[in-house]
């Protein structure tokens, strides 16, 4: 066989084997969509949304369930939202270039991709052990620490983004700093800001890992931010790791649930962003 | 120039009003980037101190102990940091190729329009949650891996000799190469839209200069495309690395959470996330939490350093490509 045949032998296997990984990738997108949908879509019922978490052998819902997830959901990103684009704003307009914007953006980077639930511990050190208790505040703080990273990231990104010309115009009418911010950088970049919130918060709407030491679980209805609280995931751990049937099936309604909810944001965020301003 | 341009006086007032703003402004930024730095801090002095009472006990031991036993409070951190490292490897040995594979269509072979839909769905694998990897890997693929991939690798690999032991004993499905399937999986969107995003900043012009010598597209690839972005590709891999030490839901399902070391990676095993996902909640006595906080403080400092190499690797090819 001459060297050219062999070129383009190993050539086709090269392009082949590409396309099978990329058909490989896709394949497990769709069975586990699949999946969910499957054995979730059962138990998709008004009930799911109306009654509250059973003990095993009886029926029942994930309403409590629902509510947690969605109160330290908002309240983390409540605390996480400002801090993130507070920082962000730090490292995009005021640290240009220098030495302690550096270190902060390489810290942030880390937290980015930092084990979850080695903020759960945190947060179990910092506040169950000096509170004495689980919380449904200690979940959130723990949820907020998450949002961060993302905030701050992306806040950064879109704020790099908004063309010096811009703040040069607005500092010649004689605007101040903040002004120039607040009023204009913002502005500019607000769509790419709000894309970078709702990442996060569907990062945090399908975190376990940290509530499993904050939160924890609560099997009623409770609004006491001061005691455990009961959230989709760690109801959804607990109730597909037992041996009951009508749990595993509320686990499954859930699961799918939380991942609808999940990929609608996701995708939302990037059609938002594809609008964006400053496509280049 | 005209005297009755009044601007000093007016622009005096402004400013000091300005720099009063400004300052608050500044100082409020920040604190908040301030407060990132402290959330690192927090987070090792926090661990640092759980941990005392664990390594105070048992000393260096710790890492080098396979027991693992509460009712004798017993504890040593092997089992899970091997579990931890195997599981991450096997990841990584499935998940490397195929995401290379994923960045090389997408950006070699892909027709343009498909690129940006091909590229969401590989990355939507990312924003599943990690507790849906999880049930489905408990419910769907362990019974599968148990019927069908197991069996199949017993009697081929697992006949071998010297590397058979590797693939030894009864298909259960549930194990460290189910946990480091899933695993793979879950990382190869991350891997994948970095050596993209890398593969992308190979200047067209060293492409074309290949193609016009008579590269095939292979060629081009391993030739030009890799040496250029070497560095890139390192850190992408160091990231995916990084993720799969510290995944934790979709593991717990899976691993098995038996605290032993077995050559074989079809025998359950327990990572320290998986650890501590178990445990935690359950665990009484005060050397007992403090030795999962032990284990804690082992992996983030695992998962610091591959992170930080990934993000410096990963800085020197964007000053490489801005210069």
């Amino acid at each position: 066989m001459d060297i050219y045949a062999r070129r383009r032998i190993a050539n086709g296997m090269v392009m082949t084997l590409s396309v099978a990984a990329t058909a490989f990738g896709l394949l497990w997108l769709i069975l586990v969509l699949w999946t969910l949908l499957e054995n979730g879509i059962a138990s998709i019922t008004p009930a799911l949304f109306s009654q509250m978490t059973p003990p095993p052998g009886s029926a029942g819902g994930l309403l409590n369930a629902i509510f947690g997830s969605v109160v330290m959901t908002l309240i983390a990103t409540l605390i996480g939202t400002p801090t993130g684009i507070l920082a962000g704003t730090f490292l995009a307009e005021y640290s240009r270039g220098s030495r302690f914007g550096e270190i902060v953006r390489f810290i942030n980077d880390t937290l980015l991709s930092a084990p979850s639930i080695i903020v759960g511990l945190f947060v179990y050190e910092i506040m169950v052990v000096k509170m004495g208790h689980f919380s449904a505040w200690a979940g959130a703080v723990a949820l907020a620490i998450i949002v961060v990273p993302v905030v701050v990231r992306t806040t950064e990104d879109m704020l790099h983004l908004v063309p010096d010309a811009l703040r040069e115009a607005a500092s010649a009418l004689g605007s101040p700093k903040w002004k120039v911010i607040v009023m204009v950088s913002y502005r500019a970049a607000i769509q790419g800001m709000v894309t970078g919130v709702m990442l996060a918060v569907a990062r945090i709407a399908g975190e376990t890992a940290p509530l499993l030491f904050t939160a924890l679980n609560n099997q009623f209805w409770s609004t006491n931010m001061n005691g455990p609280m009961a959230n989709l995931p760690v109801v959804i751990f607990q109730f597909a790791m037992s041996p009951y049937a009508d749990w595993q099936v509320l686990a499954w309604g859930g699961a799918l649930l939380i991942t609808i909810t999940v990929l609608l944001l996701n995708i939302g965020a990037r059609a938002l962003a594809s609008w964006g301003t400053f496509k280049q | 120039m005209p005297a009755d341009i009044a601007l000093p006086r007016v622009s005096a007032a402004k400013s000091r009003h300005g720099a009063i703003g400004d300052f608050v402004f500044r100082s409020l930024t920040f604190f908040f980037a301030l407060l990132v730095l402290l959330i690192l801090g927090g987070v090792i002095v926090a661990l640092v101190e759980g941990a005392i009472p664990a390594l105070r006990t048992f000393g260096v031991s710790f890492l080098f102990t396979e027991v693992w036993n509460p009712v004798t409070e017993k504890f040593g951190a092997l089992a899970p940091i091997y579990g931890t490292l195997v599981t991450s490897a096997v990841a990584m040995v499935i998940g490397i190729p195929i995401a290379f594979g994923i960045a090389v269509f997408i950006t070699e072979i892909c027709p343009i329009w498909l690129k940006r839909p091909l590229a969401t769905m590989i990355e939507l694998l990312a924003a599943i949650p990690s507790i849906i990897y999880g049930i489905w890997g408990l419910f769907v693929f362990a019974p599968f891996v148990q019927e069908y991939i197991e069996p199949a690798i017993i009697g081929s690999l697992g006949q071998l000799p010297g590397i058979g032991a590797l693939f030894a004993g009864p298909p259960l499905g549930i194990g460290v190469l189910t946990a480091g399937f899933i695993l793979a999986i879950m990382v190869l969107p991350f891997i994948s839209s970095i050596m993209r995003d890398v593969f992308e900043t190979v200047p067209a012009i060293l492409k074309e200069s290949a193609y016009a010598l008579g590269s095939t597209r292979a060629e081009v690839v391993w030739h030009v495309v890799l040496p250029y972005t070497r560095i890139g590709v390192v850190g992408g891999v160091m990231l995916g690395l990084g993720r799969a030490l510290g995944e934790t839901m979709a593991v717990t399902f899976v691993i098995g959470n038996a605290h032993r070391i077995t050559t074989s990676i079809l025998q359950p095993g327990t990572t320290i996330s998986a650890s501590l996902a178990n445990e935690f909640t359950e665990a009484v006595g005060d050397l007992y939490l403090s030795s999962l906080v032990a284990l804690g403080l082992i992996l983030f400092v695992i998962t610091f350093i591959v992170l930080a190499i990934a993000k410096v690797m990963l800085l020197q090819l964007q000053k490489q490509a801005g210069g």
